[in-house]
């Protein structure tokens, strides 16, 4: 049975006066388990960032309460939370080398010179830094910089690792294997670690669960995978997939057994009222104007459907992107082999109705994923 | 790199030459006047060519001022220690007082912050003659005339905001997080400012509180009003060469050079933190 190192009780962040000042994060309530890696997902200005600072306990909480290993810590200053923390802005200490920088935790903590060299070499070593410790901060680039910032956190022991855009300086090679190490180092020491990204493939690969959050409020805290296939609202379906979710304005209405979808430009896409569960039919059918949402690789060409004109069509080598114009707007489509069309070339368009994603045109939030019910 | 030809070159070295001519005249002048007795000093046309003596400075360390109408009693050397005893006090005090304030000024935003160190920088513009003459009275009152605890005092109107707006400029310029990244690692803000901000800021405190220690010296009027012979500064004692029987200016000369000796050689030796703290972003981020 794991327990919860962390949980976030309706916190609010206020830059400014509480209710008056820039309300950066808005009523985030979530829960982390012990040896669990969590990212926060989001667009800048989002409030990822503020929160994990208000965990750290560099900015206060204006409202709501921070558990953490089974102590309320909010009101408590940093020194007292027990969490490690790698910072985007990397912050080595200046005056002292790599070494000195990674080991500055665990020598003010008297553990032996040994043992401390040995943590050293074991941490530089899984990330590629073991050139450059008896450098200063000050020479090296941004990426040594931030794998010295990460090695100093990584290193420490701690409640909770807290790890703010922790591979954003480094190149994509380099992030892939390191992304592979990293999650293997903190999931065989049994760590927590919660890491603030931007990157989506890098939340994908390296988190156990993703929080996505958007103006400062938590969208949805769920797994890549459920993330992916029961995405809670409109934000999170188009922020997470590359390329992004299809999203259509359409009216739903039913006749003599079918349900069609009514699309711009007298485009219908057209079901068996048996293709989605009685509920989730009626819940389409009552709303009338709904927004289906569609991932790129669940747009297929078949031979017969609407017809969509190709506007592009792009080999990445492992993939083809295209985009065709459909229904008065741009739909694209991944096929996961080279497609061999033109531009100017028509094609039919098929989408199962597994596949389609129905969310609340005006609040956005999700009726149905497929036959179910969101 | 622009192209100098040789007739730039040596038209500028004429102009820096003019300029450190004009400048550096009057120290010179001063230096001369300090080796020669009154008669030389004064005739008329002045002449560089002259009989050296170290009289004057021999009247100055010995104490005593033989002059036409007898000799005369100069504590020259009790101004000097006087100097260098406030200068230095008023810097401490001000060191101790003001890097914190500073710290606090730059790190944390409470209410009122801007407006609490705009204030402590408004004491400098005020005209000191302003402020003396009840400050006079409140200290005549309270007993702190004549003291050098009164005195220190009033130095830190000069010292005080000089430091807080330097120091805390250069606390601003730390990243905040290094201090962050600090803190995380189990340690108090007290320990933070004491092992990350104080040493990265140090160029800047060095160089404030050279500059500090330069104004606090130079200062004239806190002391000729505030302190009476025994507790005066150099700058106030020499008015002690203006005598019944005429301005001795050998022995102002001499003193001059005297009380810029310790200056001069603090300014030399601090050159490096000078220049290094008065130029901003020394930390690199």
């Amino acid at each position: 049975m794991t327990e919860s190192v962390l949980r976030l009780e309706n916190i609010d962040k206020f830059y400014g006066p509480v209710g008056l000042g820039v309300h950066a994060v808005r009523d985030v309530s979530m829960e982390v388990e012990e040896g669990d890696i969590i990212a926060l997902l989001g667009s800048s200005g989002c409030g990822k960032t503020s929160t994990l600072r208000m965990i750290a306990g560099f900015e206060e909480t204006s409202r709501g309460k921070i558990h953490l290993a089974g102590r309320e810590v909010q009101k408590l200053p940093p020194v007292r939370r027990h969490v490690a923390m790698a910072f985007e802005g990397y912050s080595l200490y200046p005056t002292v080398n790599v070494r000195d920088n990674i080991a500055f935790a665990l020598k003010a903590a008297r553990l032996p010179a040994a043992e401390v060299a040995a943590k050293v070499q074991e941490v530089a070593e899984m990330l590629e830094i073991t050139d450059i410790l008896d450098r200063s901060p000050n020479s090296l680039s941004g990426g040594q910089q931030q794998r010295a910032s990460l090695a100093r956190a990584l290193i420490r022991d701690a409640d909770l690792y807290l790890l703010d855009e922790p591979m954003g300086q480094l190149e994509p090679q380099l992030r892939t294997l390191l992304r592979g190490r990293i999650k293997f180092f903190i999931k065989e020491r049994g760590m927590t670690a919660i890491l603030v990204t931007h990157d989506q493939t890098e939340a994908n690969a390296l988190a156990d669960k993703i929080a996505v959050m958007e103006e400062g409020v938590l969208q949805q805290y769920a797994t890549p995978a459920e993330i992916k296939d029961r995405p809670a609202n409109l934000f999170t379906g188009t922020f997470v997939g590359e390329p992004p979710m299809n999203v259509f304005p359409v009216t739903a209405a039913a006749s003599g057994g079918r349900l069609s979808i009514a699309l711009a430009d007298g485009v219908v896409l057209d079901y068996a009222e048996s293709d989605f569960a009685a509920e989730v039919r009626d819940r389409i059918l009552t709303r009338g104007d709904v927004m289906i949402g569609v991932r790129p690789y669940a747009v297929h060409r078949s031979e017969t459907g609407p017809t969509a004109t190709i506007q592009a069509n792009q080999w990445l080598g492992d993939q083809s992107h295209i985009a065709a114009s459909f229904a008065g707007q741009t739909v694209v489509l991944v096929e996961h082999h080279r497609a061999d069309v033109a531009i100017g070339e028509p094609i039919s368009i098929r989408v199962d109705a597994h596949d389609l994603h129905v969310f609340d045109a005006e609040t956005g939030m999700a009726i149905s994923h497929g036959p179910e019910l969101a | 790199m622009e192209h100098t030809s040789t007739l730039e070159k040596a038209l500028r070295g004429v102009a820096i030459t003019c300029v450190i001519l004009f400048f550096m005249f009057p120290i010179f002048w001063i230096v001369l006047m300090s080796f020669q007795t009154n008669e030389t000093i004064l005739r008329v046309p002045p002449s560089i060519i002259f009989d050296p003596t170290i009289q004057n400075y021999v009247a100055l360390i010995t104490g005593r001022l033989e002059t036409s109408a007898g000799s005369l009693e100069i504590n020259f050397m009790s101004n000097l220690w006087n100097s260098l005893f406030l200068s230095s006090a008023s810097v401490a005090v001000g060191l101790i007082l003001g890097v914190p304030a500073a710290y606090a000024f730059g790190r944390l935003k409470f209410r009122g912050s801007e407006d609490i160190a705009f204030t402590l920088l408004s004491f400098r513009f005020a005209p000191p003659l302003l402020v003396l003459l009840p400050l006079t009275i409140y200290f005549q009152q309270i007993g702190l005339a004549d003291t050098y605890f009164g005195l220190i005092w009033v130095y830190q109107l000069i010292v005080l905001p000089l430091i807080l707006w330097i120091v805390r400029g250069y606390f601003e310029d730390i990243p905040a997080d290094i201090e962050n990244a600090y803190r995380v690692a189990g340690h108090s803000w007290f320990s933070t400012f004491r092992k990350v901000a104080l040493p990265l800021a140090m160029p800047g405190i060095a160089a404030a509180g050279l500059l500090a220690f330069i104004f606090a010296w130079n200062n004239f009027i806190f002391a000729l009003v505030l302190a009476s012979a025994d507790k005066q500064p150099v700058t106030v004692g020499a008015l002690a060469f203006v005598t019944a029987s005429g301005i001795q200016y050998g022995q102002v000369a001499a003193g001059v050079v005297l009380s810029i000796l310790p200056t001069l050689a603090l300014a030399l030796y601090a050159q490096r933190y000078l220049v290094e703290g008065l130029s901003l972003g020394a930390v690199k981020g």
